[in-house]
This record gives structure tokens, sequence and C-alpha cells, in this order.
């Protein structure tokens, strides 16, 4: 797989120019509750590139997946408001379009997997049912043209016996497989941004490597741009062009896969990164931990939301929230101490 | 080898072909139609101080076999000598009696709490059960066990419900450490945790272990923990013991087709690497363990038997042999 890297420095530098897929702006979602209300994400701006992968990391509650139902405002609202924000997509602000564009957008251009492919299936109607029924919908196939694509993707996937399958229920297949199913509904309409939630955390890592090769494949097949969400380092590492990582609902660092991975800038990703076991020689004696815990996001960012865990906070991390300050042409870092007027003086 | 491991070389716990089947019923008269297979003979033992790590993936019968150590389970056919009494036969009354020897910490903090009880009633509850302190006594035992997995004893009032996943799970471990115990089964203990959290949980009991001397069988998917805290390490697959090594040996030159596979599929946090692996990509899915394969459990998915299409991986269940000095395996075709 020599090819991954090569791929994902060119990616960043060729792709750095032309027309992103998906551009998100200054993002905010808030949710309203009892107790008042919680900044789930504040001011989150990405763009996503054809045919790249973008990794999204962060621990639960940094605000990844509210980004991205935010997007396709997937959030029940009330109690979810988003407060600002534009999402560029197809000459369009996601934002501002009417439900029933939305709707065709919405496992048509833009398919969703999500975390638990038991409960996003639907477990009374068949496998085929739920596949075919974006194709009805979206490219209004008529029943036996859907049937026979149905079955085309369930083959796409990996799936034996294809045809047969697609009268069978959800709980006939394996954890592996209803991933696999999921997917297959996700590409049915042949989307330009598939957004991958948390796709491989409830698989064993043995199928958890048949479905990111699966992913892999795929691309190179399909060649649509992927935002790909979850909290492992491992996974990223082996499938994204660049990552955003994210921490107490905003991005901190911003980086292709090989600079995040070789210099990553922002203190939480560097303690992050030393949290992990190695993988190999000798192990070490005491694993680092970063002391404290998550941020409490009940009220908007005064301050580095990592700087009451952060070992080089000063006075300002604590009184004003950085900028993201631009380190290389793809890296950002959102930390005080990339302030060049700081460092210079 | 960490030292407590050459100092103590005496076996804590022995399990020798420790089988747990879970009858099926069916039917009009729901007559029992079969066995789940759970855990299909499985041997091991840990010695005093030792941690093992009992790896492997969902439904390999792992917890199971962790709680049947605990006797939380009674197993269908088998032994479990703690110290040289197999508590598997031992009657309930001195079952009991044996108890506060061997705790666990469980998966989840947020269900294995009570919700209506606050963390002093919670980590003293086993001190009533089991003895006869007094009040009193007991709230100083609380108080001290809170220090000693780093809350403090202001909480002592407060209910679950107030705490985050990495400090109800420092609860779970309080509780577990309230009657002395020698041995801890830790069932998936930082699985609920997220990243930054678990790295703090490991910390604390590597360090309790050290101060203690407990003996941890810890039980876990996730493969580079375990590489961090585990002296050996058995790695099992459809309730089967596939292969048994220390961490040293499994890690750098694993002998079964399963293990190799397993280590092959975990990712790594270091691009370079990532984009130059050749990974062992098994196909399909586990077996039910209601009807495992016959001969060697892994031979429907294992690649060494479909590349050599040897007769006995299909047909006889393989040996448990040391291939390498302490380092041992299920398989007939590994070298």
């Amino acid at each position: 797989m020599a090819v991954g890297t090569v791929r994902s420095s060119k990616v960043s530098a060729e792709l750095e120019n032309a027309a992103p897929v998906l551009s998100v702006e200054n993002l905010e979602t808030v949710f309203l509750t009892s107790e008042g209300a919680v900044h789930a994400v504040n001011g989150v701006s990405f763009s996503l590139q054809p045919g790249e992968l973008l990794g999204i990391v962060g621990e639960s509650g940094s605000g990844k997946s509210v980004t991205m139902m935010s997007l396709l405002k997937l959030l029940p609202m009330p109690p979810a408001e988003i407060r600002s924000g534009t999402v560029g997509f197809d000459g369009k602000d996601l934002l501002q379009v009417d439900q029933q564009e939305l709707r065709a957008i919405r496992g048509g251009d833009i398919g969703f997997i999500f975390q638990d492919p038991m409960t996003s299936l639907n477990p009374v109607f068949t496998v085929g049912f739920q596949i075919m029924e974006p194709l009805r919908m979206h490219l209004g196939l008529n029943k036996a043209n859907a049937r026979k694509r149905a079955a085309e993707l369930l083959e796409l996937v990996g799936i034996p016996s294809a045809s047969q399958r697609l009268r069978d229920y959800p709980h006939q297949f394996s954890g592996g497989m209803r991933q696999r199913v999921m997917i297959a509904i996700a590409l049915a309409c042949d989307p330009k941004v598939l957004i991958a939630d948390e796709a491989t955390t409830a698989l064993d890592v043995t199928v958890q490597a048949q479905i990111i090769e699966l992913i892999k494949d795929l691309r190179e097949k399909l060649g649509m741009a992927i935002i790909w969400i979850t909290h492992d380092l491992g996974v990223v590492a082996g499938i994204a062009d660049r990552v955003a990582v994210m921490y107490g609902g905003q991005i901190v660092e911003y980086a292709s896969v090989a600079e995040l991975y070789d210099d990553p800038r922002h203190p939480y990703t560097k303690a992050l990164l030393q949290t992990l076991p190695r993988h190999e020689g000798d192990r070490m004696e005491r694993l680092v931990s970063i002391p404290g815990q998550a941020p409490n996001l009940s009220g908007p960012l005064q301050a580095c939301p990592f700087a009451p865990r952060c070992e080089s906070a000063h006075d300002r991390c604590r009184q004003e929230n950085p900028p993201l300050f631009e380190v290389s042409p793809v890296q950002k870092s959102r930390c005080w101490l990339e302030d060049q007027e700081v460092v210079n003086a | 080898m960490p030292e407590t491991a050459i100092a103590a070389p005496e076996a804590l716990l022995r399990v020798e072909d420790l089988k747990i089947h879970f009858p099926i019923y069916d039917g009009l008269f729901r007559r029992k139609v079969g066995d789940v297979k759970a855990v299909d003979g499985v041997s091991f033992e840990i010695k005093r101080g030792e941690t093992l790590g009992l790896v492997g993936e969902s439904g390999c019968g792992k917890s199971t076999t962790g709680r049947a150590v605990l006797r939380l389970y009674d197993p269908t056919a088998g032994a479990v000598n703690f110290e040289d009494r197999d508590i598997a036969s031992l009657p309930a009354n001195e079952m009991r009696a044996m108890r506060p020897r061997m705790q666990m910490i469980f998966q989840d903090p947020q269900a294995s709490l009570n919700p209506r009880m606050t963390v002093g009633a919670i980590i003293a509850e086993p001190l009533m059960e089991h003895t006869k302190m007094s009040a009193g006594e007991r709230k100083d035992k609380v108080a001290e066990l809170l220090d000693q997995v780093g809350l403090s004893r202001d909480f002592i009032n407060r209910f679950p419900h107030e705490f985050s996943g990495g400090q109800r799970q420092r609860i779970g471990i309080a509780r577990a450490l309230a009657l002395d115990p020698d041995l801890i089964v830790c069932d998936e203990p930082i699985a609920a945790l997220d990243v930054s959290i678990q790295a703090q949980v490991v910390n604390l009991l590597e360090d309790l272990q050290h101060r203690l001397g407990l003996t941890y069988l810890f039980i876990s998917h996730d493969l580079s923990m375990v590489r961090h805290i585990a002296d050996r390490v058995a790695v099992m697959y459809l309730g089967k013991i596939m292969e048994l090594a220390p961490m040293g040996k499994l890690f750098a030159s694993p002998r079964h087709p399963y293990t190799q596979a397993l280590l092959s599929a975990v990712p790594v946090a270091d691009p370079k690497i990532e984009a130059n692996r050749k990974r062992v990509i098994l196909t399909g899915d586990v077996p039910s363990p209601a009807n495992p394969p016959e001969g060697c459990v892994f031979c429907t998915r294992c690649p060494l038997a479909k590349k050599t299409n040897d007769k006995r991986c299909f047909t006889i269940p393989p040996e448990w042999r040391e291939i390498e000095q302490d380092q041992f395996v299920a398989c007939h075709l590994a070298e």
C-alpha cells in the first residue's frame, strides 16, 4: 500500500486549489437545555476537496458527530439550534435550502454511514427493500431496475450471493455484513460526498480491517470524497489524506496525515498521540496520560478549552481563545504558541 | 519480564480444561436441542503478581472465562484451582468465604454502579457483607480506598451520575479493592473510556498492582493496551485458546495464523507504517459457537489451512503444544 503516502501528500498539495465539493464556514451549533445552552460546535470551518478523505478525530463530546449532523440538519431542532455558519455544497448553502431539497440531498448526493449498523437499519424491512428505497426515491427507478441495482451494490460491497440475500432481514447478517449493507445504502445514489461516523467502531479489529480495505477499494473505483469520523488515531493514519482534530467543539489542528503524525503542533494532538501505548520495541514504564477531564461546554468559549489540561498553557490561554494559526500551507493549529508576533518578540 | 513474575513464581490460579456450555432449548416442549459452547476446553495458569492478558474478538468466550474464574457461572466441566482448591466444585458456603479474595472490575462503569447508592455506600457494601467492621471503621476504610484510587474523600456522599466515566471506573476499582483481594478479573476495564482517560486508569491499575501485589486477569480486545500491561497473553477464538505466550514473544513472533491476522489488523497510529503494512485480511465471519467447525475451530477462515489444504485442519482438533519455550499454540501447521 505504498500508494497511500504518495497519494496523501499529492492530494493535499494538488487539490488545495481545486474547487471544494463541500465547504463549511464558521458553523455553530448549540443545544438548548433546561440548564442553559450547551455549545457543542463553536465555529467549525473546513473544506473537502473532490476525491479526498478527510479524517475527523476527537474524543466523545468534542463535537465531531454534531458537526456532521448539522451539515444536513439531522439534529432534532429544538433542542438543537444552528446559530450561524454556511455549508457550501453544489453552489447552495445547505443551511438555507428548504426541507424538500434537503431530503433530495440526504442519501442522494451526500451519503451517510452511521456507527451502529444494528440500530440504523430497520429490523422489519428486508435489506433489499432498504437498499432499493433510496434508488426509488432519489433516482426514480422502477422496482425491477432498483432490485437489479441493489444486487449490484451488495456485490460491490463484497456480500456473496447478493441477489438471494436481498430477501434477508438485518438480523440475519453479522455485524460486519450489516455495516457492508449500510455502505451499500450510502453508495446507492452515487454520492459526491460520503460521511462515515465511527463506521468501524462497533466492529472487531479483523472485521474493521475488512471494512477499511473495502472503503479504500471503493474510493479507487468510485472516487467520491469521504469524511471519516473516528476517535481512533490508528485508523485515520491508515486511510486519511488530511486530518482535523477536534476538541471542545472546535477544530484545534488541521494537517495532512503525514504532518500530523510527524510534527503535531497543537498540545492536545501531541498529548493524544503520546497517550497511545507503543506498538513495537520496549514498552513504556508508564503511559502518558492527559490530566483532567473534557471541557464543560455550557457557555460560549471565553478561553482556550484545552488550557486547564495543557502543559504549555500561559495567562493568555486562560483569557482569550486562540484563532487557527497557519503553520504550513496545509497545517493549522489553534494555539497561542503559534502566534508569530509573540514568538518573534 | 517484570520483577514481580520472577519474585513469586507460584501459580495463584490454575484453570484446567474449563468448559462452559449454555443449553439451547427449542420446540413446543422446550427440549434441549444443543449447546452454545462459549468456552470449550481452556487451560492456563496465572502466577502470583502476574498479569495475564486474555484477548480475542467479541463472542470468543473471553468474558465468560473471566466470569467462570470467579464462579459467576458454574462450569460444565473442568477445574478452576485457586491456590490449591478447586473452586468449581466448592459448596456455596465455602465459596462465599473465598469470594473476598477474588474481585472483578467491569466494563461499563455506568451500569455496574447502583445509581441510587452513594459512592460511600457502594464501596462499603463488600465490607458490610464480608467483614465485621463497625460503621466508623468502614468509613475510615472507604476514605482510605478513595485515596488509593485518586478520588477526593469529599466525594463520599455523592452519587454515581455526578462523576465522569473515568472517575466512575475509579469507584469500581475502589470497590474491588475493599476486601484486599489477591486476584482481580478486569473485564474490558477501559473499553468504555476515551483515549486520554484510558491511560489514567491503566496507570492506576499498574500502580495498585505494584503497591498491593495484585494478580490480574486482564480481558480486553485492545491489543495495544494488552501489550502495555500484560506479562503473558492468551489469544482466544471461538471458545478455545489459540496461542499463549509471554508478551514479548507473542507480539514479536506470533506463531498461530489467527494471532498473526489479529495483530496485523490492529491499526497503528503512524501513516508511514500503515502505508507499508502487509495485512492478513481474514475473510468471512466467526462461525456460531453452537455449531463450531470440525477439526480446528479456525479452519473456516485460516489462510494457512486454505493454502496448504491440509486435511488435519478440517478433521482433527489441533493439539496444544509448546512450540518454543513458554510459547504454546493450538495449530497443526504453525512452525
